[in-house]
């Protein structure tokens, strides 16, 4: 531990702790302020969470830890809660007077370590120092865990993949919490034969964020790609892995912010009939349509995705067998989760149907038979989320083309769902090989990744950082097997995705979305990863337009973790015709 | 001395029967437990922060119910908020109160609504003279050289 913790409060960890409380309840933030204190933390209070960020940037290490409310008039709790993930990457407790499990399940999702209910005991605040420490030991960990990453990603397998997220999400904390020393012992256990594989995560540091974005910026955002980045910023420790998912998360960060733009602009019912689903055989012409979809909260990203990947004549078809099938099992579970309370529905719904989609998608290798029609009956997952489906998907669907965007069901990625996940392992045992769907679902949507494509393992951690980190461990392997595809299978996927999240945005409810945006981002991230190339074949799917596309809503919980290692691999199957089904 | 001891007894007893009548819950004796010599008068400025805040909350709330076409989206972040501020404090009544507010406002009930801003309202000023009134013999007591009996 010692090395984790920065010297200040070395010797009396946890005193001293410097945290920064968000809340606009006058009352409350003085009550906590004093708490805190009693606790002999360093306390700094924020009743505008806008002022809480300008804090946050001003001191890049100047916090340990953030508490905030979920409510709050000037921004929602949630996207504070990424942005302090995204750009700071420092721990975050939620707190509410409401318990509903879906608000806890939101904030959960979106990344937070914790989730309090007012009353706050004196008791619950002594604490949160184990939330600092424990990142603190997993960026160790991950720093240690960069040299293995790169041999190990290849070797992986995608069931071992599907394993090693479950156990990552679990264990992995837990496991790091009790080990002091900083071996990768407890890879090993969690991982199985991925050991050494396991990802660490990344942390990205606001110096490191920097660096990003300025090689973002200098390369133009149209053409960025993972590689490119990776080079211009230098950092010798820093894989391609891990600037993907980052990208990924970026994107998603920046498309989010258009989308909240765009939100309010109807989501028109899927406008995919840009797309031309109707023609299957890669006449995705639609790469232009998905551009022009950003501002379509739901639909322009679920076109744009898909007009992307769709070069390659996927067929949807072989999505329609999945998306039943994928639906059919999570309807139930969505249902329930998704019924968390989203202010968006249009953002969760069409995340929902993406995830569902992308379950189908994910495994599908039959993305040949991308029937539109897959759509339609896929949408008819109700996940209820409050919102309404945002994309009347059901219908948008059948325009999109069949093909291969809709199978990116990389959408794996961080849906939370269970019932998501197990949808998207269907799907994933179609593919051919590496890409092992099934335990993978089951845990975050992080786990649908791993088995797609193992690079993006590594943009998983995203979220509370727990979850994610699974997944790209079994991206990892995954990817590795994929990335042999060709890039045309990515492109499938991604259009998939799209598709399938605009006919799941009906049906699904927030679940689904964020699985699309994830999909979405995997391909890009993916192509980039596997093939170096950051605007390949891809066109589609490394547009950043495209990531943007995603609606950010959906992934409130995607957002952060959703690194979407599915996707490369994901596509490059399809192409394959390894989806065949 | 008579008068101290006297004035202790009265705190006392009145505290008790504020959490007895359900006025006041545990929360506030754990604000009572946060005050110490560096904040001596720690609960009386945290109570004084609710009622300005309550003050504005209940205002927006009646403006909000009085429009023509009622937004009961905002009504309820209003209730919302309310809860958690009464929450803070301990005003349990309070908060049971804003309970039922937000499932009326929940069912768009306009006629449950108006009722639930009556009863909050009242609700609240009852709190607001229990409380006073606590301070007021606190004050008594601090000023005939007795302690705040903990």
């Amino acid at each position: 531990m010692e090395n984790g913790f920065s010297s200040p409060r070395n010797d009396s960890f946890p005193a001293g702790l410097r945290v920064l409380v968000v809340d606009d309840d006058p009352t409350w933030l003085k009550i906590l302020e004093k708490m805190l204190k009693k606790c002999s933390y360093e306390v700094t209070t924020c009743g505008l969470a806008r002022d809480a960020l300008n804090l946050l940037r001003e001191r890049k290490d100047g916090y340990d830890i953030v508490i905030s409310d979920v409510n709050m008039p000037d921004m929602d709790g949630f996207k504070l809660l990424e942005h302090v993930g995204l750009e700071m990457d420092l721990p975050v407790i939620m707190m509410s007077v409401d318990g509903e499990t879906g608000r806890v399940m939101k904030g959960v999702q979106h990344g937070a370590c914790d989730y309090l209910l007012k009353p706050i005991r004196m008791k619950e605040l002594r604490n949160i120092w184990q939330h600092v420490f424990r990142k603190k030991i997993l960026e160790i960990r991950d720093i240690e865990g960069h040299e293995s990453f790169e041999g190990i990603q290849i070797s992986r397998n995608g069931s071992d993949l599907s394993d090693d997220g479950h156990m990552f999400c679990g264990e992995d904390m837990t496991s790091v919490k009790k080990r002091k020393d900083f071996d990768n012992k407890h890879d090993e256990k969690d991982f199985g034969d991925h050991s050494s594989a396991k990802k660490h995560r990344v942390v990205w540091s606001v110096d490191l964020h920097q660096k990003f974005v300025k090689a973002v910026n200098q390369i133009g955002f149209d053409k960025v790609g993972p590689k490119k980045i990776l080079d211009l910023m230098n950092v010798p420790w820093l894989t391609r892995e891990n600037v993907a998912s980052h990208l990924q998360k970026y994107r998603l960060y920046l498309s989010r912010l258009q989308k909240e733009s765009d939100l309010k602009a109807s989501f028109g019912g899927i406008k995919h009939s840009d797309m031309h689903l109707k023609d299957p055989a890669g006449s995705f012409g639609l790469q232009s349509s998905i551009n022009t979809n950003q501002n379509d909260v739901a639909n322009g990203r679920y076109q744009f995705s898909a007009h992307k990947l769709f070069g390659q004549d996927v067929d949807v078809k072989i999505l329609e067998g999945d998306l039943k099938g994928i639906f059919s099992e999570h309807m139930p579970d969505t249902k329930k989760t998704l019924n968390a309370d989203n202010p968006d529905p249009q953002e969760t719904s069409s995340q929902m149907s993406f995830d569902h989609s992308f379950a189908s998608l994910g495994s599908e290798v039959n993305y040949e038979a991308f029937d539109c029609r897959i759509w339609s009956e896929a949408p008819k997952i109700e996940l209820k989320r409050e919102h309404k489906p945002l994309l009347q998907l059901e219908d948008g669907f059948s325009q999109l083309p069949p093909c291969a965007p809709e199978h990116h069901v990389k959408i794996d990625k961080l849906h939370p769902v269970p019932s998501v996940t197990s949808g998207l392992s269907l799907t994933a045992r179609d593919v051919s090989g590496p890409i092992k769907n099934e335990p993978l679902y089951a845990e975050y949507q992080s786990n649908r990744v791993s088995h797609v494509s193992p690079k993006k393992c590594e943009s998983f951690p995203v979220q509370s950082k727990s979850h994610m980190v699974v997944n790209h461990q079994s991206y990892e392997s995954v990817s590795t097997a994929i990335s042999s595809m060709k890039p045309q299978g990515f492109n499938l996927s991604c259009i998939t995705d799209f598709d399938y999240s605009q006919r799941n945005l009906k049906a699904s409810d927030s679940t689904l979305a964020p699985f699309n945006e994830t999909a979405c981002l995997l391909q890009g991230d993916f192509h980039n990863k596997y093939f170096g190339l950051p605007n390949i074949e891809f066109t589609g799917c490394n547009d950043p337009s495209f990531l943007a596309e995603i609606p950010v809503h959906w992934h409130d919980t995607l957002t952060s973790d959703y690194e979407c290692p599915l996707d490369p691999t994901e596509y490059s199957i399809f192409d394959q015709g390894l989806f065949i089904a | 001395m008579d008068g101290v001891a006297q004035l202790q007894k009265q705190l006392v007893d009145y505290t008790a029967s504020l959490f007895q009548e359900g006025f006041l819950d545990e929360q506030f004796n754990q604000l009572q437990q946060l005050q110490d010599e560096s904040n001596p008068d720690f609960v009386v400025e945290v109570v004084s922060l609710f009622f300005e805040d309550s003050e504005r909350l209940l205002n927006e709330l009646a403006k909000a119910l009085e429009q023509k076409t009622i937004d009961f989206r905002k009504v309820d972040a209003h209730v919302h908020q309310f809860k958690g501020s009464s929450s803070s404090i301990g005003a349990q009544r309070v908060q049971k109160v804003c309970i039922a507010f937000r499932n009326y406002c929940e069912e768009q009930n306009i006629e449950g609504c108006l009722k639930c801003l009556q009863q909050v309202k009242h609700e609240y000023s009852l709190v607001k003279s229990k409380l006073e009134t606590l301070f007021k013999i606190e004050k008594q007591l601090i000023a005939a050289g007795g302690s705040i009996p903990t």
